[in-house]
This record gives structure tokens, C-alpha cells and sequence, in this order.
């Protein structure tokens, strides 16, 4: 580091010197990190520029399997994608106050998986070069459209919903001096937090918190009813928009909870992810684990009681055919693994919590494989053959890729912008403290409202 | 109005799969390796169903041709994003290759597993490009195909008919699996049309529809075999 940056970075506040560290100060552990994802990242290029060039003929896909790992990451990445606004949006509006030093890297979360995730189902087509005739001959009762308009509608408001909280701590980084001014100057649009401007932008950030509300739901529920529309045993279900909802969430907390591990450990981020934060988010997990189990016994006993020969073909091939190992892993993963570890105080650490989580998003992610596979392989008609499925070196390398591409981008991110907002923390310091004392004064009965306004 | 259908009797269908045959030559239906057959990625427009019942020595044999259905309600159709199917006037559903996108939607919405993707581009063998049908597209690489009912034929017959200054007949237009079934198994015509025997045929108490219970009103009709 530059010794006129140290000197800056020294003048500052405590908050704001540790939480802008990393965008001064950069280890050699990163970039080696970040070598190696750009490799791996690299790779995956690499494959998918095979793909286009000889077709998708390069993957394990057939007949009837048409739809395979990517169908699975898109499904999984715009999941994961609802940690941040949604979750963020939610502890806002229900004026949660140990959010505040989650909800930025929630965020960012949400903005950068979306791309990734998008991007699946375009790596998936058959003619990639033709992507605009969504546009051009746009037909609307396609739920695939639906799909364009709400994640396209998902990510502009998710973007502003991560820059407009964010532009008090871009005026603090421009007027800090220590990054490249001119940058921060021009995100940052003239922001000098006048009291007019703070409450504007408190204002703005209400709205947006309530508004993106739907919008996130609309985005799983919409991909959750691309299945079910059609009418293929197991997916043809009315529980699959509020099922996949309720498993965007979920996988959503698990990756949140992964970051802050990270982030905490690699930042020294200690002070600001504290034990009573893993504590709440490890609750939060437990809760939608115990969802999660509702939602799933509710749709396969469904399945099995109606019995129709169809949907059994699917159901057995799941719970004791083919698809035994990656069902019950997913059981264990979504299930067993976080209730056990969640339902005791001991385990909500942030050890235990990156064990749960990691267990959640593995589990998830074979949730969505035993969804698109299984149905897909054995097809209604009773006299089709059945169907196989082992992705190709191809698949599993632009898997790789999109792995590595988001936690790449991710650090690089963490190295622009503050990943837990300083604002926020100071605001928390300064006002909140005060007026949660006054709130919780007002939920009483009113002669302790009385002198508690005398004090 | 015009609807044509197709009405395959079960009990005369011996599964020689001569409609399978003629299918693949008249619509340049591409050849693919053994090893990609393996993996599933055969295309056959028109494929004979075989399944075997009951068990030995006591068993019987059952064959079953099954074409597109040419819904009248196709989930094919409500599904694609970009219109590339769509059902035409005469009630033919059709394939737009050159703009569809390929992503496979329509193949997983049809219930009767009849649409088949291009995982690469089409390869015949040497001797058989000379083959080619001129009157057929050759599709591309990354899109969507199925059994058109030889609608290039309804077009050649139109203008035959209209050339010679006459009505279209039921013999002017024959898919080229009816035309080849030496057993006449497979009937072709116009289901709303007295004179085609498809008509009389698909009222017949043997005439069934494919999982007419999905509402996807089939124009197909098979006659269960009496046996």
C-alpha cells in the first residue's frame, strides 16, 4: 500500500477503516484465488466455445433428456439469486436491526449470481445466434417469456436496489481519497448526505424494499411454472411456484451464510459478523429447512396417493429406482443435516452454520437435479423407452466455469465496494439504538410510554 | 374445413416398419452413428412402437406406428417462445426451422415424446445425398423436427389439382408412410370430409385417441385390435 493511502486510510474513522481495508489492501491469497477461478473460469469458456462451434451434441443430453445441467444451474443460480434482495428486502421491511451489516454482500449476491443464472438457459439453446427472436416473435403465452420479462424486470430492480443503499458509501470512499476519484465521483452523483438527500434516499429505499418484494417472487414462481405448465409426471404440480419460492429462499440463506464465513475470515470481519448474527441466520435456515420438508412431503404424498401409473413411473424411479442416491442425498442435504445442526444453539456458530449451509446448497442443488432428470428420462407414454442421462465433460466444465466466474467476480466486487455497508453501521450507532428503545417503549401499555418520555 | 387425420389399424399392422423406411427417405431424415444412437439421438419421424405383453411362453406382441399426433390442442404450440410451431389452417402443426432457438421446450411439453433435436448438423451417408428429397428442407443444426404429415406433398398436390382445374382428391394426397403400408394399415385424408374413408373410419367402436384425456384432441386414430 501507498503511504499517502495509508495515511488517508488511517485518518478515518474506525468503521470505515476496517470495512475499506480490502479495497486498498489486497493479499497474495486473493490473487492466487483469483487465478485459479479465472482459470477454471477460462475452461468453461473454452467448452462452451466447443458447444457453439460443433453444436449441443457435445453434451450427454437425448432423447427424451432434453433439459440437463444447465436447466439445473439456471434453476439453482436464480434461487441462490433470492438470498440477497429478498432476504434483504425482508429484514428491512420488518425493521430487523441486526440486518444491517448482512444485507450489502446479500446483495451483491443476488446481482451477480442473476447474471450467471440468465445466462444458463441461453448457454442451453440450440441456436444461441437466434437468442433475439424472443423479441422479434415474442409469444406471450409462452412461459418462457414470462420468464425473459420477470428475471429481466428482476435484475434492473435488483441493481438499483444494491446501488441506491450503497451511494452514501460511495460519497464516503470519493471523499476519502483513497481509490480512484473520478470513479466514485460519478457513482457517487453528487451525494453530501444533507439531511434532505439522507431522508430522499430512506425514502427511495423503503419503496424499493417493498417493491422487489414481488418481483422476486414472481421470478421462481414463474421458473417453478415452466415445469408445471407442461403436462409431465411431477411437474405438472400447483404447489411448484411456491415450492420453488420457498427453495429460492432457502438455498438463498445458505449462500448468504456461506459469504459471511468467508468474508469474516478473509477481512478479519469479525466485529460486524457476530456470533448473534449466525445465531439469527441459523435460525432463519432451520425455519426453511422444516418448510422445505413441509413443501416436499405435501408434493411427493400427493403424487403417491393419487397413484396414477404415470406419476409413479417417476416417483419409484426417485425413491428407490435410479434416482435413490441423489433423492435421499438431497433428503439428507436439505433435511436431516441442517435440522440436526440448526435445532442446537451450540451449532449456530459460524462453524456450524458453513457446514448446514454447505449441506443446504448441495442439497439444493440435487433438489433441482432430481426435478428436471427424472421426469424428463421416463417419458408418459408407457411404450417409450426410457431415457439416460451422464452429462459430458462439456457440461460439467461450463459448470465449473459459472462457479468460478461468480465467486471471481464476487472478490473482485468486495475490492470496488464496501461489503458491509458503512452508512448503515453508523446509522445503526447514531439513531437506531435510540429509536428501538422508544419502538419497544410504544408497544406498552401507555403509562410506561408516559414515563418513558419523562426520563 | 379441412382437417387432415390418419387412422392406422392396429390389427392389420404387422410392424415391417416399411412406414419408418419411406419417412426417412421422402423427409431427409439424417443417418447418426452407433454411438450416438446409443446415446439416444436417433431421429425417427415415423416409428413403429413395439412392446411385448405377458410373459413366456405365453406372450403376445403388440406394434404400434406412431406419427405426430397433429393435435388440435398442441401443448407444443402453447409453450414455444418464439411461435415456431404453430398450428397451420388445415390443422397441420408446423415447424418453422429457421427461427426456432432450440430450447427443447416444445420437445419436453408433448406427451407423445414426437419431437427430435439436432444435437448436430445432419450427415447422410455418401450415397445417400444423391438421394435427397429436393422438395424437403434439410434442417439445420440446434433446432427442433417432427412428422409433418408430407406437407410438401399437400402443397405439390394443390397445385396439381388447381393446374388441372379440379378438387383435391383423397388419392392426390397421401403421406408417404400411408402410401408405402402394404398392409393399408395407415389411412390418410380429411377427417371433416364424407367422402374420405378416414372420416367413417374414426367413428368405428374400435377407434381410440393416445391419452385422450389430456385434452390434446389427437387427429391420429388407431383401431384396437380385436384380438
Amino acid at each position: 500500500m501507498r503511504s499517502d493511502i495509508a495515511a488517508k486510510l488511517a485518518s478515518l474513522p474506525p468503521d470505515e477503516q476496517v470495512l475499506l481495508r480490502p479495497l486498498v489492501v489486497t493479499t497474495s491469497r486473493f490473487y492466487i484465488a483469483a487465478a485459479i477461478l479465472g482459470g477454471i473460469l477460462l475452461w468453461g469458456l473454452f467448452a462452451y466455445y466447443l458447444q457453439v462451434h460443433k453444436g449441443l451434441g457435445g453434451t450427454g443430453l437425448n432423447r427424451p433428456e432434453y433439459w440437463g445441467i444447465y436447466i439445473i444451474d439456471f434453476v439453482f443460480f436464480i434461487g441462490i439469486s433470492h438470498a440477497g434482495t429478498l432476504i434483504s428486502a425482508i429484514l428491512r421491511v420488518s425493521k430487523a436491526e441486526w440486518r444491517r451489516s448482512i444485507t450489502r454482500s446479500a446483495e451483491f449476491i443476488t446481482v451477480l449470481v442473476l447474471g450467471f443464472g440468465a445466462i444458463q438457459p441461453i448457454i442451453d439453446l440450440g441456436r444461441p445466434d437466434r437468442l433475439f427472436n424472443v423479441i422479434f416473435h415474442a409469444h406471450l403465452r409462452s412461459p418462457l417469456l414470462w420468464d425473459v420479462t420477470s428475471i429481466g424486470l428482476y435484475f434492473t430492480a435488483s441493481t438499483i436496489y444494491l446501488y441506491i443503499p450503497m451511494i452514501p458509501d460511495l460519497a464516503i470512499i470519493r471523499d476519502s481519497g483513497i481509490k480512484a476519484t473520478w470513479f466514485y465521483t460519478f457513482l457517487a452523483i453528487g451525494y453530501q448526505d444533507t439531511p434532505t438527500q439522507r431522508a430522499r434516499l430512506e425514502r427511495i429505499i423503503g419503496v424499493l424494499a417493498i417493491v422487489v418484494i414481488p418481483i422476486a417472487i414472481s421470478v421462481h414462481t414463474i421458473i417453478g411454472w415452466i415445469f408445471a405448465m407442461t403436462l409431465r409426471p411431477m411437474w405438472h404440480s400447483t404447489i411448484f411456484g411456491p415450492y420453488f419460492v420457498m427453495g429460492a429462499i432457502f438455498s438463498g440463506i445458505a449462500a448468504i451464510l456461506i459469504a459471511m464465513v468467508v468474508l469474516r475470515r478473509a477481512y478479519g470481519l469479525e466485529n460486524y459478523f457476530k456470533p448473534i448474527h449466525f445465531d439469527y441466520m441459523g435460525r432463519l435456515l432451520l425455519l426453511f429447512s422444516l418448510l422445505w420438508f413441509y413443501f416436499t412431503f405435501a408434493e411427493y404424498l400427493t403424487a403417491f396417493y393419487g397413484a396414477e401409473p404415470a406419476e409413479m413411473r417417476t416417483f419409484w424411479a426417485k425413491l428407490t429406482g435410479p434416482f435413490a442416491v441423489p433423492f435421499w442425498a438431497m433428503v439428507l442435504g436439505c433435511f436431516v443435516i441442517p435440522l440436526g445442526l440448526m435445532s442446537q444453539k451450540s451449532m449456530r456458530t459460524p462453524r456450524g452454520t458453513l457446514i448446514a449451509s454447505i449441506a443446504v446448497v448441495i442439497g439444493m442443488w440435487l433438489e433441482r437435479y432430481n426435478i428436471v432428470v427424472p421426469t424428463s428420462v421416463n417419458p408418459r407414454w408407457d411404450m417409450e423407452s426410457l431415457g439416460h442421462y451422464f452429462p459430458s465433460w462439456v457440461e460439467l466444465s461450463i459448470l465449473a466455469g459459472t462457479f468460478a466466474g461468480f465467486i471471481l467476480l464476487y472478490m473482485i466486487a468486495t475490492k470496488f465496494f464496501p461489503i458491509v455497508s458503512i452508512w448503515e453501521m453508523k446509522e445503526g450507532r447514531e439513531q437506531s439504538v435510540h429509536e428501538v428503545a422508544v419502538r419497544v417503549a410504544g408497544y406498552l401499555p401507555e403509562p410506561l410510554v408516559a414515563s418513558a418520555r419523562s426520563e | 374445413m379441412t382437417r387432415w387425420g390418419m387412422v392406422i389399424d392396429l390389427d392389420r399392422c404387422t410392424g415391417c416398419a416399411a412406414c419408418e423406411v419411406a419417412c426417412k427417405s421422402e423427409n431427409n431424415i439424417a443417418t447418426v452413428s452407433p454411438e450416438q444412437a446409443d446415446l439416444g439421438r436417433t431421429f425417427s419421424w415415423m416409428k413403429v412402437m413395439a412392446q411385448v405383453n405377458g410373459d413366456f411362453p405365453d406372450t403376445t406382441m403388440r406394434f404400434m406406428p406412431r406419427p405426430c399426433m397433429q393435435c388440435d390442442n398442441p401443448p407444443c404450440v402453447k409453450v414455444c417462445p418464439v411461435s415456431a410451431t404453430y398450428l397451420g389452417e388445415e390443422g397441420i402443426v408446423g415447424q418453422i426451422y429457421a427461427r426456432c432457438i432450440g430450447c427443447r421446450y416444445c420437445a419436453n411439453a408433448c406427451p407423445y415424446t414426437v419431437k427430435y433435436f439436432n444435437w448436430y448438423a445432419p450427415e447422410w451417408p455418401e450415397t445417400a445425398r444423391h438421394a435427397l428429397n429436393p422438395d424437403v428442407s434439410v434442417r439445420p443444426k440446434g433446432v427442433i423436427e417432427k412428422c409433418t404429415f408430407c406437407h410438401h406433398r399437400l402443397q405439390r398436390a394443390k397445385e396439381e389439382a388447381r393446374s388441372d382445374g379440379r378438387e383435391l382428391q383423397e388419392e392426390d394426397f397421401q403421406p408417404a408412410c400411408a402410401e408405402v403400408c402394404p398392409t393399408t394399415a395407415i389411412v390418410f385424408g380429411d377427417l371433416d370430409n364424407p367422402r374420405h374413408r378416414v372420416h367413417e373410419l374414426k367413428q368405428d367402436p374400435r377407434a381410440m385417441r393416445l391419452m385422450e384425456e389430456l385434452g390434446t384432441e389427437p387427429k391420429v386414430y388407431y383401431l384396437t385390435p380385436r384380438a
